[in-house]
């Protein structure tokens, strides 16, 4: 397929609201899942006989067991607080990309099968049958969405989108309408161990080349061990991480912490894979089968730790889901956990995200660096949804922004924030999050990256920042992609570890 | 001495509408909180204690928090809508208790002037559904009546209040009538009439709407959510099964 044709919006001094524009969007497309990549995940690949039927079944099923599904579409008001919120809506002027009219694609449906008024007067409420072109505009709409939660930030009841995004993929996928990109990395997952696909032996291989070229680099023998029992931590970080460009450095700046630190570290290959999108297609079954790897793994090489990658949405299910899914975490009272658990460091957070860790040495001494190795650069931090707004780091709320900050701020000398609005809780994603992070989706994926282009823009022109550091794999991905689209030089994106990378002592601290 | 037709209608209409409104949102809430929340997912930064979820809530409650950091015109109509109409509420206490409690007639003159501040609130609501085109694209007709359904409560009363006086003697006396089960006549007043009637169509309405957002903040998990999921085990029913299975 040719690859599609769109005009890259242009950067404007302030990010603007369009006037919106209908239908703008509705070309798009993501590639659909074929029967194999359906197959597996148990799922139909075509939409059967009884399609309408299904997807009212399943959305009833949903609203059975979530809570969050039920009270969103309920208590909407149509106040428009949330209309100028989202990154697609900002960057396509797309109506159907405004937060309320993308769930308003699922509350119509809602309305006329599971409300009164709806089943009374669907015309008052705008209630409507499901038909086949509200299916298609699911598909098109809920693959334009990052799931990226800024709107529940500015909801005055907290409605979160990617929830009803979440439960709309999970309705089209029981009509045999899923994504190829997502389903057929859920399948690697499961089988392989992670979402590239890679091996057990070509992650041997990566592996021992990169130990090879820190060696010649830095003099020092950092090794990445895999598969080792009795290690103390077990690493999970997302697979892009072992050879993808700028990810790779990051992980070179993992090894070279748990080096200078001396702390006895693993990789698994079977949970090779910090990423679970399972997250992204709102089945909790799928997200639990994906996230047990990691505590098979754990507790087959018996470690005492778990610490994450830079990964968004990894931290967002390491950190809010991997306690309820796996029981990896603390207070557990049933068998199940408890299990797990007592094998478990108490000392230590559990899963720890790898800039708490890295954090936690540089301030305690246990690990020296030197910012000035990093003088040539002026960098800038891009606030990684799920992290900023599903997550936490530390022990205070909003840890999430202060320690991956306090972090480069140790290892560079030069740091400007983006302008107030475009990071922290405000942060705008990357335009790539969410499962979308695919070549078909690529226009999507341009046109929402316009409001953090804007705000880097500013700090490019007014502080002459040339590095925006990240801790997404997925966002690293994105931005090198796109960002180029924009006038900027992908060599600007990059890791926090990268920046530990370069500016760490490997020489033991006194 | 028998009660005329209007009296019947209207003391029939408040008895049902009382009842569904009643029995409506019980069934709502008792809905929602059964309906589980398998995965912790408020919207972070997040309070990691009980006590502040309290307050997070408290600031959502009484001064609209999220809506003050998404749109200033949105929060300022909405504010006032809303404070003005518990004003409003409040004073009417007055006609359902007897000796009037003694903080009612404190804010009596406060709530007759709120009903000023109540439907400027929802004139710039309505304004903005027609101006804003975002908003005018998201508007379904239920949202343009809801809003006049509210404006033409707020002015009928505030006709009474300010310009033609209704019998509010005879009223107090059907209300309270009402309450004890001892039909008294409703006074004959048209205005009245409308008010009571748009009221009484509010109160129906209520658990079937988008009001529903009333109870809905209090059950809105990204909201009402502690931030401690590495610390304590969150997990529902149904999903602990799955722990089971391997």
């Amino acid at each position: 397929m040719a690859a599609p044709v769109f005009d890259v919006p242009e950067i404007k001094d302030e990010i603007e609201i369009p006037k919106l524009r209908e239908g703008v969007m509705a070309h798009v497309k993501t590639f659909p899942a074929t029967q194999p990549i359906q197959d597996f995940m148990g799922y139909p690949h075509e939409l059967p006989e009884d399609w309408k039927e299904r997807a009212i079944d399943k959305m009833g099923d949903l609203l059975g067991k979530y809570r969050s599904l039920k009270v969103f579409l309920d208590a909407c008001v149509h106040c428009g607080a949330c209309t100028d919120k989202c990154h697609y809506y900002l960057g396509t002027s797309d109506p159907k990309n405004m937060p309320v009219a993308r769930q308003d694609l699922m509350r119509q449906v809602y309305r006329r099968y599971f409300t009164t008024a709806g089943k009374l007067f669907p015309k008052l409420v705008g209630a409507k049958d499901l038909t086949q072109d509200i299916l298609g505009d699911w598909y098109n709409y809920y693959h334009q969405c990052s799931e990226c939660r800024r709107c529940s930030v500015y909801c005055p009841y907290g409605i979160d989108t990617a929830e009803i995004t979440m439960a709309g993929r999970e309705i089209l996928n029981h009509v045999g309408m899923g994504q190829k990109y997502s389903n057929e990395i859920l399948g690697k997952v499961q089988k392989i161990g992670n979402n590239l696909g890679l091996p057990g032996p070509a992650l041997e291989d990566t592996l021992e080349g990169l130990e090879e070229d820190i060696e010649a680099d830095t003099g020092v023998a950092v090794k990445l061990p895999l598969d080792v029992k009795g290690a103390e931590v077990l690493l999970v970080t997302p697979s892009a991480d072992f050879f993808s460009e700028p990810h790779v450095e990051s992980l070179i700046g993992y090894a070279k912490v748990f080096h200078a630190a001396g702390i006895s570290w693993t990789l698994s290959t079977h949970a090779s894979e910090a990423g679970n999108f399972g997250l992204f297609n709102g089945n909790y079954d799928t997200m639990r089968k994906v996230a047990m790897r990691i505590r098979d793994s754990a507790i087959e090489l018996g470690v005492k730790r778990i610490v994450v990658g830079e990964c968004g949405h990894a931290w967002r299910v390491a950190y809010s889901f991997w306690n309820t899914l796996t029981g990896l975490g603390y207070g557990g009272n049933d068998p199940f956990s408890i299990e797990f658990q007592k094998q478990l460091d108490p000392n230590y957070p559990q899963p720890q995200h790898i800039c708490e860790l890295t954090n936690d040495l540089i301030k305690s001494g246990k690990i020296r660096v030197d910012p000035s190795l990093n003088d040539d650069l002026v960098v800038t931090y891009h606030d990684s949804c799920n992290v900023a707004r599903a997550s936490r780091m530390g022990t205070e709320p909003g840890g999430q922004f202060a320690i991956p900050r306090e972090l480069i701020r140790s290892v560079v000398n030069n740091f400007h924030d983006m302008a107030d609005g475009t990071i922290g809780e405000a942060t705008f994603c990357c335009g790539g999050g969410g499962g979308i992070l695919t070549d078909d989706l690529l226009e999507v994926r341009v046109k929402g990256a316009l409001p953090r282009a804007t705000a880097l823009n500013n700090v490019v022109k007014e502080h002459k920042v040339n590095f925006m550091a990240m801790i997404c794999a997925i966002c690293k991905a994105q931005f090198t992609k796109v960002l180029p689209k924009y006038g900027f030089d992908m060599s600007m994106v990059g890791g926090v570890h990268q920046l530990v990378s370069k500016a760490i002592k490997l020489d033991k601290a006194e | 001495m028998g009660l005329s037709t209007v009296t019947m209608i209207y003391a029939g209409m408040f008895y049902i509408a009382a009842l569904v409104l009643a029995i409506g949102l019980v069934y709502k809430i008792v809905d929602y909180s059964r309906t589980p929340a398998p995965l912790k997912i408020p919207t972070t930064p997040a309070p990691t204690t009980r006590s502040g979820v309290i307050y997070r809530m408290a600031k959502e409650v009484v001064v609209f928090e999220s809506l003050f950091k998404a749109n200033k015109w949105i929060w300022v109509f909405g504010w006032l809508f809303h404070f003005g109409l518990l004003l409003v509420l409040l004073r009417h206490l007055r006609y359902f208790t007897e000796p009037v409690w003694f903080w009612v007639d404190i804010i009596q003159p406060f709530g007759k002037y709120a009903s000023f501040m109540m439907v400027i609130g929802m004139l710039g609501l309505l304004a903005r559904r027609f101006l804003v085109d975002r908003v005018r694209y998201i508007s379904t007709p239920s949202d343009y009546l809801m809003l006049v359904l509210l404006i033409a409560i707020g002015v009928t009363g505030m006709l009474m209040t300010f310009v033609v006086h209704t019998d509010i003697v005879a009223l107090k006396m059907f209300f309270m009538g009402l309450m004890y089960f001892d039909v008294q006549p409703v006074p004959g007043d048209p205005i009245l009439l409308i008010h009571l009637a748009l009221v009484a169509f509010l109160m129906l309405i209520f658990p079937i709407s988008k009001l529903l957002h009333a109870p809905g903040l209090f059950f809105s998990p990204t909201r009402n959510q502690v931030d401690n999921p590495r610390e304590s085990r969150h997990i529902a029913a149904w999903a602990a099964k799955l722990d089971q299975t391997k």
